[in-house]
């Protein structure tokens, strides 16, 4: 720095870098836990609340409605239903799949709670609501206790589901 | 300080505490996560009164995503409640005791009878001395990283220096908070130790030793607050919340005598702590020389017993600690142990922020 420089030439600060870095060890909990554990395994697992008998996947351990354990595991099957989707045109970051690609709420058989996936296999011209997908799951040695477990979602070849099956879930 | 007098603010409408429950206060839960710690201690908080959440018309909670560095966990900590249909709900970045607060005013308004006021906060997933140095001034301070337990050994040695305490007061406070804590089983360090025994232990950050230290908890704690005829549909011994105020100081350090607390003190003359004699005081000191700059603040006399239930030397659950406090208090007068008693709840580096609440039986 200009040691002959006064401050009035150098003007007010106007920014400050601070950094911040702080690391956390990550505690899923015992329902995520069964979950997360399904999928290690090329299952999806999920818990049903014992009151309004609502099935949820990946369960956080209590029922969002009632307010009760949702102990019950329920194991669902490989096949579900698209709710809502969008195509993403949009370059970022990190991005690792090339665009464009569809993202979609899937609602598995059984579950009553979707979660997000991605969807392959399929123009992205012919994605809609009521579609019926099935889950591709990466291969055996490659499962990890992770949703990358889980590589795509593809059409399974079914009719569309009703409209009335899944209007609840959007 | 200002010569205005302060005055004491009454109390519009009675707010009883209802019902209290907290979870194990543990170094470390291995296994829940938070929705899980939290839902049985919402779930016994009504039982224990008979209730359900239809019979609350307002929830609030106070706890921090810093602790675990998630997102949202206030969000879904409300899976531990259960919130369909859509319930009026709250939360403050704070210690429960001021949810507590917030729930306090909004049943002064008379708009509602009952609320439900909840924290959680689980230490152990990251390291908590660096994410409360966060808590301090971004500019001057935070980048200096200053962890809390020197700065509450910077508030112990100006303690010392003005001749106000010595080494052995505070291991006196901590082999007391041992001993108590040893009868109740929530507490996480529970012995039979003396003062002398404790002066062994090595200094963390001289002049604290480990035992001036509070221990690092995870945990949870609920209170269900009632007003008008639920508070006597809901108990047979209503304790009722006789005075209630919060108070700060300035971010600065430098800028404070960290030898007193003057919020302390004007949080207490505004919550009327004078107007009677008071049995029980459940104070919220982590550090235990701030036991002595609380009691000094809220002019509480040696006949008053301080922290039965062992205090934050024996649990220290941050975000629920405070309301703890107030739990703790209003279980020695609900047992008719104690006729009038005071809490207090602490924020912030070197008892920045003061929370007091007086409670008293029939």
């Amino acid at each position: 720095m200009d040691d002959e420089t006064t401050t009035e030439e150098r003007g007010p600060v106007t920014t400050l870098a601070t950094p911040i870095r702080l690391d956390f060890e990550f505690t899923p909990g015992i329902a995520l836990s069964h979950f997360l554990r399904g999928l290690e395994r090329g299952k999806f697992i999920g818990q049903r609340c014992p009151k309004c008998g609502k099935v949820y996947v990946p369960s956080r351990g209590s029922c969002p409605t009632d307010g009760v354990p949702t102990t019950e595991e329920v194991e669902l099957g490989n096949t579900g239903t698209v709710t809502t989707y969008c195509v993403v045109n949009v370059p970022f970051a990190g991005q690792s799949i090339e665009i464009p690609y569809i993202c979609a709420q899937v609602l598995l058989d059984g579950a009553n709670l979707s979660f997000m996936g991605l969807i392959q296999e399929i123009p992205t011209d012919q994605i809609r609501m009521g579609m019926r997908v099935e889950a591709v799951w990466v291969a055996p040695e490659e499962l990890t206790p992770s949703l990358a477990s889980v590589k795509y979602f593809r059409p399974s070849g079914e009719p569309d589901a009703d409209y009335d099956t899944y209007k609840e879930y959007l | 300080m200002s010569a205005a007098a302060t005055a004491r603010k009454p109390v519009r409408r009675p707010v009883s505490i209802a019902s209290f429950a907290q979870a194990d206060n543990v170094r470390r839960e291995n296994e829940r996560n938070e929705v899980e710690m939290l839902q049985p201690v919402v779930a016994e908080v009504f039982a224990n009164i008979g209730i359900t959440k239809d019979d609350i018309g307002f929830i609030c909670s106070g706890s921090t995503d810093y602790l675990i560095g998630g997102p949202f966990s206030f969000v879904t900590a409300l899976d531990a409640v259960g919130v369909w249909p859509p319930r009026a709900e709250s939360h403050v970045e704070m210690d429960g005791a001021w949810a507590l607060y917030e729930a306090w005013v909004l049943l002064q308004e008379g708009e509602i009878d009952a609320a439900l006021v909840y924290s959680f906060g689980r230490s152990s997933p990251g390291n908590l001395s660096e994410i409360l140095a966060l808590q301090l001034d971004p500019y001057y301070l935070a980048p200096l990283w200053p962890d809390p337990v020197s700065l509450a050994a910077l508030q112990a040695r100006a303690l010392i220096d003005a001749g106000k305490a010595t080494e052995e007061d505070f291991a006196a406070i901590a082999s007391r908070s041992r001993k108590d804590a040893m009868g109740n089983p929530k507490a996480q360090v529970a012995s039979d130790i003396s003062a002398e025994s404790l002066m062994k232990d090595d200094y963390v950050v001289s002049p604290l030793r480990r035992h001036a230290l509070p221990p690092i908890t995870d945990g949870a704690a609920a209170i269900v607050l009632a007003a008008g005829d639920k508070a006597r549909e809901w108990s047979d011994t209503p304790v009722w919340i006789s005075g209630f105020d919060h108070r700060m100081e300035t971010h600065s350090l430098g800028a404070r005598d960290l030898t007193s607390s003057p919020s302390t003190a004007k949080a207490g003359e505004v919550a009327g702590v004078a107007d009677g004699s008071i049995d029980v005081a459940e104070l919220h000191a982590p550090f235990a020389h701030q036991e002595i700059i609380l009691k000094e603040a809220l002019g509480l006399g040696n006949g008053v017993r301080i922290n039965p239930s062992g205090g934050p030397l024996a649990a220290n659950p941050i975000m629920s600690a405070g309301l703890i406090r107030i739990g703790e208090a209003a279980v020695r007068i609900a047992s008719g142990e104690a006729g009038r008693a005071v809490a207090h709840a602490t924020s912030g580096p070197c008892l920045q922020q003061n929370l007091v609440c007086v409670l008293e039986g029939e």
